[in-house]
């Protein structure tokens, strides 16, 4: 239980995906100008995230880890070269079928959520996550504790950014800096906050 | 020669260097450009890595853009790029190891690089497999370039040393350097960012962005006393 524990405050500060892997940026600039729509987007991050990375963890030791395909009879098989190419499709399938059911039985949550669902498939933050659990080798458990971890990390940072950019419009910025420079330049700012729990040790 | 360097073509392959650059103008593909800057070492496989595969996938994309259905495109262009960035990750961890592993996910992370998808999106949808891995590799470009200005600063400032060579001697070493720790860091590299797009804005105000709101300025006479 101390493992999970620790694993997950990692992921939400310690190695938060947006901030000290700069995963998701394009998005996390794009999207932070109003705080409820960050909101939306960060806990539609959350919600794929905490899908896919246990998704991926299946599919990567039932399949494509090297001999993973013993309990078919095959041995001495590796495909783990093709883990890149399962993990985004999956993604992408697991996205459809996301946006599916929530048009299907929550239209509330879909209307809400779902002109974020699109943009999430090529969310560098959501593969980076599945990528990490496959090079960290998590096993079932610790993949579900570091997708729900990485996602509520992700979601934490861009809400935050929101908030300051919200009041950052008020200011006077020398014309250069205004809008993506000064962003930059205030994330960097967050990212040296974050920094500080880097000597945390659980 | 002349068949291939048109005006279109000089065109795509100029443009995104600073006019249009995709990091600093497009907000493209900042992802992983921050992420690999903290050697010059890393940063230059990565920038090569990523120009390929944006110049090799669009080239494929648009010599198949008349035959892909419009309602799977985007499934069609990540597998093509999927693909590629399988290639490369698999001749970098055949050939150089050692940046392989320091490079870890961010490779894998080309796939959804959104230069790569952008540019296929983008461009090669549009226009013949010659322009278009033109337009490619113009755009790698571009964001190579800004992947080497960061790495320059961070490397040089952060360990004194470039490419790994020597370049200031550190004062650990009896010289003069006192190497700054926070170039090492990632903020640094937002702040290095920050700071190349305030400068490449200087240079051409065209880009500034427009204020949401104008900051009055108080001017004399309005205090009241009258």
């Amino acid at each position: 239980m101390e493992n999970y524990i620790s694993l997950f405050v990692k992921a939400v500060f310690i190695e938060n995906l947006a901030l000290s892997f700069f995963l998701g940026m394009c998005t996390f600039i794009a999207v932070s100008k109003k705080i409820s729509t960050a909101m939306g987007l960060g806990i539609a991050v959350m919600v794929v995230q905490a899908i896919t990375v246990p998704a991926n963890n299946i599919v990567y030791h039932a399949l494509l880890k090297e001999d993973a395909l013993s309990w078919m009879g095959i041995t001495g098989v590796d495909l783990s070269f093709l883990a890149l190419l399962s993990c985004i499709g999956m993604i992408a399938a697991l996205v459809q079928i996301l946006e599916m059911i929530l048009d299907k039985f929550f239209p509330a949550l879909y209307h809400a959520l779902g002109i974020f669902l699109p943009l999430i498939t090529v969310n560098c933050a959501i593969l980076g996550g599945s990528l990490f659990m496959i090079e960290r080798d998590y096993n079932l458990g610790e993949s579900v504790t570091y997708g729900i971890g990485s996602g509520l990390g992700w979601a934490l940072a861009i809400t935050v950014m929101a908030g300051v950019r919200e009041k950052l419009k008020y200011s006077d910025i020398p014309a250069g800096l205004q809008g993506l420079g000064i962003t930059f330049i205030t994330a960097g700012l967050m990212s040296l906050g974050f920094m500080a729990f880097s000597g945390i040790q659980l | 020669m002349n068949e291939i360097l048109t005006d279109e073509t000089k065109k795509v392959l100029t443009e995104p260097l600073v006019t249009n650059n995709p990091i600093t103008l497009q907000v493209l593909g900042i992802c992983s450009a921050l992420a690999v800057t903290s050697q010059m070492s890393t940063s230059l496989i990565m920038a090569l890595a990523l120009t390929l595969v944006t110049a090799c996938s669009s080239a494929a994309i648009s010599a198949i853009r008349n035959h892909i259905p419009s309602s799977i495109r985007i499934i069609v262009q990540m597998t093509i790029i999927a693909s590629l960035v399988i290639v490369v990750d698999q001749i970098l961890k055949a050939f150089a190891y050692d940046v392989s592993k320091q490079l870890s996910v961010f490779v894998g992370l080309i796939i959804t690089n959104c230069i790569v998808m952008g540019r296929a999106e983008a461009y090669a949808m549009k226009n013949p497999p010659l322009e278009s891995f033109m337009d490619g590799i113009g755009n790698g470009a571009g964001y190579s370039l800004i992947l080497i200005i960061v790495a320059f600063f961070r490397e040089t400032l952060g360990s004194g040393k470039l490419l790994g060579i020597e370049v200031f001697k550190l004062t650990k070493d009896g010289g003069w350097y006192d190497p700054n720790g926070l170039m090492l860091l990632p903020p640094s590299a937002f702040f290095i960012i920050g700071l190349i797009i305030w400068s490449v804005r200087q240079w051409k105000p065209a880009q500034n962005e427009t204020v949401e709101f104008k900051i009055m300025s108080i001017s004399h006479g309005e205090g009241g006393h009258h």
